[in-house]
């Protein structure tokens, strides 16, 4: 006889398409259905620590910039702490740290609000430098992408993630870093993304 | 209950690759170099919860939810149905399960589609819902019609809808497409032939379910997500540290 283990199947992924904004933004689709839409406040009003903004640009292969793309963020709050139940410690009333972002439909350019996220511990005691997982998806994008924003003005952290050390060759490391500059008194993070090519993100297999 | 603790790795040869050459756009969105595989940390078990304040209970009727008072969408009413489950086949509860879908006519309500077949006045095309308790789920919907989009110079979309689940994990997030059975058009679409195994193919098309058609009313096609699920740490957890 035969024995057979019983796991079901991970559902095989389809790409999001370039319509993705009707189900998930569909104000940006050009119509008003929810009363609220998800998404859009990563942080919520209370929460502590550094108002920042990320902003960037996802570029194709051919390095122009893909116009239909869909971001989701997902971080802790200032205290390193993810608003979940199975992570230990408290995040303040409505900060969720999961954000959808969308581009402008005709540059490309996508941007969000939100706090600076803490370090956080990871595997086996080793501190993780403070980071946002980004999850992108797209029109040509047959499964979604992951991969981690860092933050140029934490370089010790940086040099002591786990993750980043992961990745062998030290020029790639450096596509996961945002760059920090002050525009109008705000905190603002540079992080383009290259989908193919010389400088191409590095992604993650989570 | 020992807690539980990292997903299952992704089968990635079940799962379609990045670069599909006879998927025309995936030709320069494709990264070239390998993923860089990582353990799971809490950044990846951990991953956003929804509550009943975050929808309304109208979000999964996408004949009601866009429709003017007393009017209807144009098309084949149908309800979709079936529950998110785990790998394991545990249910996964209170989750975010979000669609969306073009009308009976393919065509969608987005300002960049420009397909000649008309916007429906009374069809939004989208709509939401958390699974109950026992992972289940449903929507009531318009069957969506094929529609033409440019690969090859006739090429057709098997009529399909858009899902996107969330699940307990930041891993777990995934986007899909249903299709109706029957359909030949799936068999033709570049699209779905980026899945590279027929059986997995298979787990993208939805069943007639005659059971669960309300006669005279409304046909039911059932449609199961399945989700990676998570190894029970029987032996060890390291992710809190040591
Ligand atoms: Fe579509």
């Amino acid at each position: 006889m035969v024995h057979k283990l019983n796991y079901l199947k991970e559902t095989p992924s389809q790409t999001a398409g370039p319509y993705v904004h009707i189900g998930l933004a569909p104000g940006a689709a050009g119509f008003g259905i929810y009363d609220q839409e998800l998404g859009w406040d990563i942080a919520g009003p209370n929460a502590t620590g550094e108002r920042i903004r990320v902003e960037g640009l996802v570029m194709d292969g051919t390095g122009s910039p893909v116009k239909d793309v869909m971001l989701e963020t997902w971080q802790a709050n200032a205290a390193g702490v993810y608003a979940h139940p199975e992570h230990p410690g408290e995040t303040e009333d409505g900060f969720r740290g999961w954000g959808r972002v969308i581009t402008d439909f005709d540059s490309g350019e996508w941007g969000f609000d939100t706090v600076k996220p803490g370090a956080m511990m990871g595997r086996n005691g080793q501190m993780m430098a403070p980071h946002i997982n980004l999850w992108i998806v797209a029109r040509g994008i047959n499964i979604g992408l992951n991969t981690r924003i860092y933050f140029s003005d934490e370089e010790t952290a940086n040099a002591a993630d786990p993750v980043i050390s992961l990745i062998e060759w030290e020029r790639r490391r450096q596509t996961l870093i945002a760059t920090r500059s002050e525009q109008d008194g705000k905190v603002v993070y540079r992080f383009d993304i290259n989908l193919q090519g010389q400088d191409e993100t590095v992604f993650f297999d989570i | 209950m020992p807690k539980p603790g990292e997903f299952y790795q992704r089968d990635r040869n079940w799962q379609p690759p990045a670069l599909v050459p006879d998927y025309k756009t995936s030709v320069a969105r494709s990264p070239k170099y390998s993923l860089i595989s990582l353990e799971n940390s809490a950044s990846e078990i951990t991953g956003p919860v929804f509550g009943h304040d975050d929808i309304d209970a109208i979000d999964n009727d996408l004949i009601l939810n866009f429709a003017q008072d007393g009017q209807a969408p144009i098309g084949e009413r149908i309800i979709v149905h079936g529950r998110v489950l785990d790998e394991n086949a545990r249910p996964v509860p209170n989750t975010l399960v979000e669609i969306w879908q073009a009308n009976a006519g393919g065509r969608y309500r987005h300002k960049k589609d420009t397909y000649l077949a008309p916007v429906d006045p009374n069809f939004g095309g989208c709509g939401r819902t958390l699974t109950d308790d026992d992972g289940y789920y449903f929507f009531r919907t318009i069957k969506p019609g094929a529609y033409p989009w440019r690969n090859w110079v006739n090429n057709w979309r098997p009529a399909h809808i858009h899902v996107s689940v969330f699940g307990t994990g930041f891993a777990q997030r995934l986007i899909t497409q249903l299709y109706f059975e029957g359909d030949p058009l799936i068999a033709k679409c570049p699209i779905v032939n980026t899945v590279p195994d027929p059986e997995a193919i298979q787990q993208l098309v939805a069943l007639l379910d005659m059971n669960a058609s309300i006669p005279l009313d409304t046909i039911a096609y059932k449609f199961d997500i399945v989700l990676r699920g998570r190894r029970s740490t029987l032996f060890e957890n390291r992710l809190e540290g040591n």
